[in-house]
């Protein structure tokens, strides 16, 4: 019962499942109890989940180079929900084209995200990352 | 021989429907004013001298009763997020029969409990919390119930990690613990709650109905009577042990006053292309249309789609119509005495029956992605369910009754809504299903048998 809680998916109109899958037995095997959304997920469903499971952290998944309009508003929405404070990571091909990584981190740095990761992150970069943040052993 | 007799206490009528169970035939219905003021034996003897009058007189051997007597089961449920645990709360009440009187998301106010105090509900369903989940509302809200005035069974079915909590908050009422409505996130688990609604009402409400005269007479089992539906609709679907049901089914119950719609259906998405949205949907579905009915609640009808189209499709002009919406209005009662009349119910019937279907339908949605079309689906798709049942007064009696079920179909200016695209169309026409539904609960072959041959199917 007291394994951290996270909850997962695909924002926006992205419908790239495999990431999804893969996220979710890589997050389980390292010990999490994953809450998946699945893909085409909008904002209100990861808050709506978050809330019931008393989630430690959201994890946004994109692909499909629209996450950054995906993802605007999501860290004021959690904050008017009552999720203050609640981790939020977004990770994958997040921004259209190629742009310096730099770039793309601090905008979403900005937006309220709290770790972003590029395209090509091996799961067990994000992990480390998240045992860190929740002080999982 | 082996009669069996069963009652339906309804807050109007009294119906009762007589079997022979050793033939598997329905000897008779009848009905008579249902008396619970002053006592409801009175409304019962009534309706028995009426089919004594018909089949002659009949030693019973055993007679089972549901009831939607005085309100039926009046329910508040409470839940965290609207389409989460509350939308589950909501599916568990409805599918134990229940008439939900209002549902609260979040924290309850002081005001919401000075509400309820009013409301006088007869169960109270607390939920919140996926297990493990969050527990601070539940408790919160369970606080709050700990100060209703009114002495109400709460059943507890939330986040199991605080129940033990919530229970010594509520101490000093009523409280049943049951298994969470939502135990992971997105997961349906209603039977145990649904259980505990049945058992409940069985113990504590039927007493306080004015029902517990009518034990003399009645053996066993008094269940609300959308459950006694409900249950004759899974056995036809589904069939017993000894013989076939007749597969997936969406059944209506147009009444006065409101419009129950049933589906036994899975109902899951049927293309590889369709992402699903929202919380699992049960497999035995009830949905009630408050605002939806062909004389107390005539003008939602009216309301759904305009009085142009009721004009329309009686034939009347929208003067006459609204004329005659004026006086069924003033006169609840009316059963159709003139073709103008009849018309404007084949009319309001069939908007009911559409809007109806249609509420308790799923939908579809197609969205352009980058990645090029997909569907988004929510609810229940509807679309291969190849059987309609329709009961209900107003229907069964109605010359069109065909015509309006098929309201109930797919149609192609609403190729959004998931309901059936090509079914049979059974008419409940001696109105026996919720007798079938009590039946069934200990003899499920002779209720099937009766089903099958009593409500007439057109078409295949």
């Amino acid at each position: 019962m007291d394994k951290k809680v996270l909850v997962i998916g695909v924002i926006g109109a992205d419908v790239h499942a495999v990431g999804n899958k893969i996220l979710y037995h890589a997050f389980t095997a390292a010990g999490f109890e994953v809450v998946n959304l699945g893909v085409m997920v909008s904002q209100e469903e990861y808050i709506a989940a978050a809330i019931e499971t008393n989630a430690d952290a959201i994890v946004v998944s994109s692909l499909y180079g629209h996450g950054e309009l995906d993802c605007k508003g999501l860290r004021e929405k959690c904050d008017e929900a009552g999720l203050k404070g609640i981790l939020l990571y977004v990770g994958g091909n997040i921004v259209v084209g190629k742009q310096p990584f730099e770039d793309v981190e601090k905008r979403f740095h900005k937006m309220g995200f709290d770790k972003v990761f590029g395209p090509g992150t091996p799961p067990e970069t994000t992990i480390a990352e998240l045992k860190k943040d929740l002080g999982v052993a | 021989m082996k009669p069996i007799l069963l009652v339906d206490f309804g807050s109007t009528y009294t119906k009762i429907t007589a079997v022979d169970i050793d033939s598997n035939t329905l000897m008779g219905t009848a009905a008579s004013f249902t008396t619970v003021e002053t006592d409801i034996n009175e409304g019962l003897n009534n309706a028995i001298k009426i089919l004594e009058e018909k089949i002659g007189k009949v030693e019973f051997q055993e007679t089972y009763a549901c009831s939607s007597a005085a309100g039926g089961l009046k329910m508040i449920s409470i839940g965290l997020v609207p389409e989460l645990t509350v939308q589950a709360a909501k599916e568990a009440s409805l599918g134990a029969g229940a008439k939900i009187m209002k549902s609260y998301a979040y924290q309850l106010t002081k005001g919401d409990v000075r509400e309820i105090n009013q409301l006088k509900p007869d169960i109270i369903l607390l939920t919140g919390g996926t297990d493990g989940g969050n527990s601070e509302c539940i408790l919160h809200n369970a606080k709050r119930l700990a100060d209703l005035e009114i002495d109400v069974p709460i059943i507890v079915a939330g986040n199991r990690s605080c129940v033990d909590d919530c229970e010594e908050l509520l101490e000093g009422k009523q409280v049943y613990v049951c298994e969470n409505v939502m135990p992971v996130l997105g997961k349906l688990n209603v039977l145990p709650a649904q259980q505990m609604i049945r058992d409940i009402f069985l113990k504590r409400i039927v007493q306080g109905k004015g029902l517990t005269e009518a034990m003399d007479l009645v053996s066993d089992i008094i269940m609300p009577t959308p459950s006694a539906m409900l249950t004759a609709m899974e056995l036809l679907a589904d069939g017993c042990e000894t013989d076939r049901g007749v597969g997936e089914l969406v059944s209506v119950d147009l009444g006065g006053a409101t419009t129950d719609v049933y589906s036994i259906a899975d109902g899951s998405p049927t293309s590889l292309r369709t992402v699903y949205k929202g919380i699992e949907e049960p497999y035995a579905k009830r949905t009630v249309e408050g605002d939806i009915g062909m004389r107390y609640s005539m003008m939602g009808i009216v309301e759904a789609e305009g009085i142009g189209k009721v004009s329309q499709l009686s034939g009347l002009t929208v003067d006459r119509t609204k004329e005659l919406l004026k006086y069924l209005d003033e006169n609840k009662e009316t059963i159709p005495f003139n073709e103008d009349l009849e018309h404007l119910d084949f009319a309001l019937a069939s908007i009911a029956v559409k809007t109806a279907v249609m509420r308790h339908a799923g939908s579809i949605e197609q969205v352009y992605t980058p990645m090029g079309e997909t569907y988004v689906q929510s609810g229940k798709d509807l679309r291969n369910v190849k059987n309609v049942i329709v009961t209900g007064g107003a229907l069964i009696h109605s010359k069109n009754v065909t015509e309006i079920a098929s309201c109930a179909l797919f149609s192609e200016d609403t190729p959004g809504s998931l309901r059936p695209e090509n079914a049979r169309i059974w008419v409940d026409q001696h109105y026996i299903l919720a007798a079938m539904g009590l039946l069934s609960r200990k003899y499920p072959s002779a209720a099937l048998e009766i089903m099958k041959r009593e409500i007439i199917c057109y078409g295949d």
